[in-house]
């Protein structure tokens, strides 16, 4: 890098980026807590935060280990009924009813790790096997496993003998406890988590694996460990979006998982860029914000999204943001260096 | 034992449909690498075509049975001039992706365009049951297994014995060097498709003489499940579609048949999960050695 | 890790966006509902259906049925001489898409909801409603759930504020099962049922369930799935059976293909089905139809006035029991509403939903076109099925059962 150039010092960097965060999430959940932003409007963010959580982790599995799994909604399934169940059993919905979510939050803490680790679970035992397969085989079995998953979340009451999933007619009223400063907090956890991943060891390993595989393990990269912790990083952050859904709506029903479902994830994903976390956090509130505008359009929305899926891959084939990702301080340097040119004698310093 | 042989011939006949759906499959992937999941609603294409052609033209129904197989088969060509074509050098992974994209356009704007409900299409071809020995055969069953045998026939004698059937499977084998012998590359993928293709239209009609109803997403599971057949088969190869057709076809009826439908699909997909951990190959595909 | 956090900003930032414009929003939607206030001269009412979407023909038949009466409402002077507004979302059949449509339309300001129309939306949408206490009325969602808290133990209590112009599952597979038994002799029964679908399987456990009690035998019952085209597997079982009736208690579509399969492997006994079968007449044989019967909620002809003031305002007939059971619930809602405004309570206040629920449940004896309606301790309507007969391959009104 050029000597010309000052870098922010880390503790600044981490301490804007804190402010600005907090700033942001907080402002946020004081507008809608003061009415500003009404329940419909609070209600979209909701389901903007479950969505970016899903595509962000199914980037993981997409982006950056480079593999087409489409069964992603077999894990939010998975996290969805076992959080759904979890939480029923617990006293949140008395809790809930009488607003008290401060008592609730370890239940609910509890309760989306628990849906996490569930989901994490199916992604380990599903991971071993199909992570042997490659390609269109690995993308084919994964939707077997998620088209299963659904049929078992159907059928288990009737074969178990006592009401678990209640099948078809729907897990229900489960507590609502998915309030806005529950999902930004999650989403901006899930950030951290896989971003903080990805940049380390194991995240390059995971990104050589995408590269070359064969590469990769010549270079002493244990491929299929990292295959497979990868996918299960993926299932984990699925399972809480799953949680996080069963406790927006309150009700469950196995058809809402099918192949559709996994094909919406992947839709944003692809849009977004496969291995860019800017791109997938953009596509997908964009993806959930827009329909909502264009309401009077719905008919068309499904057409439009295949249209743009195919004309995305045929000439912007990495989507579109590719895999850029967003830096706020090297943005910031960016503007400081240029507003004040540095001394080439100093590095990093103040100007005099 | 009638009511085994009963519910054989009910596998036998939903059966030879997923086979004519494999097969093109099986030949598309066979010679370009690609899962075309846009395949499956081809067939729902080809069956608004004859409801068009038989409720709002009144043709006859041979007319609107040629009318909808000859739709099918252009329509698999223009989708592979179109989407394909231009992403053969692309990562295989953008290729799937597009096929997705294809399909859901499909669905999607055949449900714009006429309804979610379903479309009723006449009868086409009306005869008397058959019944032998105890064995109450439907006349729809009996032409269904029929005209996929003579189908599959005519496949195999049009890859083995033409030219563009020894092109098909010399670019299958190696491109480059196809292409280096003189094949027309575009041309021979081409015929692919519109072979493909025009198998699924004549799946397409015979499915609307048994289930004469047309819904924009009845190829969705249909294609999914003759999928399954071509990988059990063995992907890229002819009779292994067939074979694997057939085979889902009677688990199918079976399952159904001892009381547990409700597990019909989770027992396709299993064995689809059990063939692709044991023999990812398939019953009678060629193993692939992976090159460094 | 810098970067992470500039990533979690962008995400803020994006939010926040979509949060700026949602303010601005908000805030014009809140200045309409101080509009909506007694002195203002409409009175909004929600109205959700899936107009689009896998089941949208049950969407826009109940939705259409709902706006004629409301149209012929505002035509006659509306209520106290306010103006119906009705603000209409689609959501698409998909709970979530609901749940939205819901808040938004609370949003805005309306007094009462007319919605959703399956049950998986209707249930979304009553979790939200009972909340906020708003009263609400659904015309064709069945499950019992719309109503109950907990399903499977009505001692939990209902959702007050939460009513419905159709009768429930249970309640059609026992008549069905009554009527096998009184009007036709029957001795066994067989039944083929979608797997997986909460109306299907609530029809067949009543039947079956009713069946045990008048002495009929049920020989089996055959489960399909969702999707499914080929049900010659278990036909061909239930043709060995050879039982003196078949119930099928799921949509026309599906049981068009049941009857012809049926027949094509033999099946001799006469079908019966549910609410789901207006319209099958369109998709199997008259010959293959003969004889079998179906309840609805509405016997198409039996009240030609609306059918044709229907055909006459959208071009086409009515297909079944959607239109009028939209038609019915619009009316039980807006005679509610009226009542309210009639006590001169200001709109969308606690109180003024309370009035409009109180005369829900007060409901007694009003004349729809779908039966006389009054509603029982679990907010149903009492009131008597149409019996529906096929003959000659027309779908004949038979009796009041």
């Amino acid at each position: 890098m050029n000597t010309n150039y000052r870098q922010i010092p880390m503790p600044v960097r981490y301490g804007i980026n804190t402010v600005l965060l907090l700033v942001l999430c907080g402002g946020l959940v004081a507008l809608s807590a003061a009415g500003v932003l009404s329940n419909y409007y609070t209600s979209v963010l909701v389901l903007a935060g479950i969505n970016i959580i899903l595509t962000v982790s199914l980037n993981v599995a997409t982006g950056y280990l480079g593999q087409l799994p489409l069964g992603h909604a077999g894990f939010m399934a998975v996290g969805a009924y076992a959080g759904g169940i979890f939480m029923k059993a617990t006293p949140l919905a008395d809790l809930v009813r009488k607003g008290n979510l401060v008592e609730g939050i370890p239940y609910i803490v509890v309760a989306l790790i628990l849906s996490g680790v569930v989901a994490a679970i199916f992604g380990i035992i599903i991971g071993v096997p199909a992570l042997r397969l490659k390609g269109d085989y690995l993308a084919i079995i994964t939707l077997g496993f998620g088209e299963i998953i659904r049929v078992v979340l159907t059928n288990i009451d009737s074969v178990l003998g006592f009401e678990l999933t209640y099948g078809a007619s729907g897990l229900k009223r489960i507590p609502m406890i998915s309030t806005l400063a529950v999902i930004l907090v999650c989403v901006v956890l899930t950030c951290l988590v896989i971003h903080m991943i990805m940049k380390s060891r194991h995240g390059r390993a995971i990104l050589s694996i995408r590269e070359n595989e064969i590469a990769a393990e010549s270079c002493g990269i244990n491929t299929t460990y990292y295959k497979v912790m990868a996918f299960t990083l993926s299932a984990f952050f699925a399972g809480i979006a799953g949680c996080l859904y069963a406790g927006y709506l309150g009700s469950l029903y196995p058809n809402t998982f099918g192949f559709m479902k996994s094909i919406e994830i992947l839709v944003m994903v692809v849009l977004g860029g496969m291995g860019s976390m800017l791109g997938s956090i953009l596509s997908a509130t964009i993806l959930t914000i827009l329909p909502q505008a264009l309401q009077e359009f719905s008919d068309y929305r499904m057409v439009v999204y295949s249209l743009v899926l195919i004309l995305v891959m045929i000439f912007r084939p990495k989507g579109l943001m590719g895999t850029y990702d967003f830096s706020m301080s090297r943005l910031l340097e960016t503007i400081w260096n240029k507003l004040s040119p540095a001394d080439t004698n100093r590095k990093g310093g103040q100007p005099s | 034992m009638s009511i085994v042989i009963n519910q054989l011939v009910n596998g036998l006949q939903s059966g030879s449909i997923y086979a004519l759906v494999a097969l093109g499959y099986s030949m598309v992937y066979g010679i370009i690498l690609l899962l075309n999941f846009a395949h499956g609603d081809i067939i729902m294409v080809g069956a608004y075509a004859a409801w068009m052609c038989m409720v709002n033209f009144q043709c006859h129904p041979i007319v609107s049975m040629i009318i909808a197989i000859v739709t099918s088969m252009v329509l698999g060509v223009v989708i592979e001039k179109v989407a394909y074509t231009p992403l053969r050098s692309a990562p295989r992974l953008s290729l799937l992706i597009t096929a997705i994209g294809i399909s859901f356009l499909l669905e999607n704007g055949f449900q714009l365009i006429f309804g979610a409900g379903a479309k009723t299409v006449p009868s086409m071809i009306t005869g008397s049951d058959i019944v032998l020995g105890g064995v109450h055969l439907s006349f729809p069953a009996v032409v269904t297994i029929v005209v996929s045998l003579i189908a599959m026939g005519v496949l195999t004698f049009l890859v083995q014995k033409t030219r563009l059937g020894k092109a098909m499977r010399a670019v299958s084998e190696d491109m480059g060097a196809a292409q280096l012998m003189g094949i027309s590359l575009n041309k021979t993928i081409s015929f692919t498709f519109a072979m493909g293709s025009a198998l699924a239209g004549i799946a397409s009609v015979l499915y609307l003489c048994s289930y004469p109803q047309a819904t924009p997403t009845m190829g969705s599971m249909l294609g999914l499940k003759a999928f399954v057949a071509a990988v059990l088969g063995g992907i890229g190869s002819i009779p292994g579609a067939m074979i694997g057709g057939f085979l889902i076809g009677i688990v199918e009826a079976l399952v159904s048949a001892v009381g547990l439908t409700v597990w019909r699909d989770g027992v396709v997909f299993a064995i689809l999960i059990v063939v692709l951990l044991v023999k990812p190959t398939g019953i009678l595909g060629k193993p692939v050695q992976e090159k460094v | 890790m810098k970067k992470f956090l500039a990533l979690s900003m962008a995400a803020a930032m994006t939010l926040s966006l979509a949060a700026c414009s949602g303010g601005t929003s908000g805030s014009t939607s809140g200045s309409s509902t101080g509009s909506t206030g007694s002195d203002s001269n409409t009175i909004k009412i929600g109205l959700i259906a899936n107009t689009t979407g896998g089941n949208a023909q049950y969407g826009i038949a109940v939705k259409n049925g709902a706006m004629l009466y409301v149209d012929s409402l505002n035509e006659a002077g509306g209520i106290n001489g306010k103006q119906i507004e009705v603000i209409a979302y689609d959501d698409k059949g998909d709970p979530t898409e609901a749940a939205n449509a819901y808040n938004r339309m609370a949003d805005e300001g309306v007094t009462a909801v007319i919605g959703a129309v399956l049950t998986g939306t209707t249930v979304a949408v009553a979790d939200l409603a009972y909340n906020d206490n708003m009263p609400m009325i659904t015309a064709s969602a069945t499950a019992p759930s719309v109503t109950l808290l907990e399903p499977e133990d009505p001692s939990q209590g209902i959702r007050e504020n939460v009513f419905r112009a159709c009768f429930i599952d249970t309640f059609q597979g026992e008549k069905m099962a009554h009527y096998a038994a009184d009007r036709m002799g029957a001795q066994t029964a067989a039944v083929i049922f979608k797997t997986g679908d909460d109306y299907s399987e609530g029809l067949k456990n009543a039947f079956v369930e009713t069946c045990a009690e008048l002495g009929i035998t049920v020989t089996s019952e055959q489960g399909y799935a969702a999707g499914d085209v080929d049900f010659k597997a278990q036909l061909t079982t239930i043709a060995n059976e050879n039982p003196d009736v078949v119930f099928c208690p799921n949509y026309y579509e599906d049981d068009g293909m049941i009857v012809t399969q049926a027949r094509q492997v033999g099946v001799k006994s006469t079908f019966l089905g549910g609410d789901g079968w207006p319209g099958v007449a369109g998709y199997a044989s008259a010959e293959d139809l003969e004889g079998a019967a179906y309840c609805s909620g509405y016997g198409l002809g039996t009240n030609t006035e609306f059918e044709a003031s229907y055909e006459e305002k959208y071009g086409e007939p009515i297909t079944g029991m959607f239109e009028p059971l939209g038609y019915d619930a619009a009316l039980l809602i807006l005679d509610a509403v009226a009542s309210a405004e009639g006590q001169g309570l200001e709109a969308g206040s606690a109180d003024y939903k309370q009035a409009v629920i109180d005369a829900m449940k007060a409901t007694n004896g009003t004349e729809g076109l779908t039966g006389t309606f009054s509603f029982d301790e679990y907010n149903n309507p009492i009131k008597s099925v149409s019996m529906i007969k096929l003959e000659g391959g027309v779908e004949k009104f038979s009796e009041q059962y």
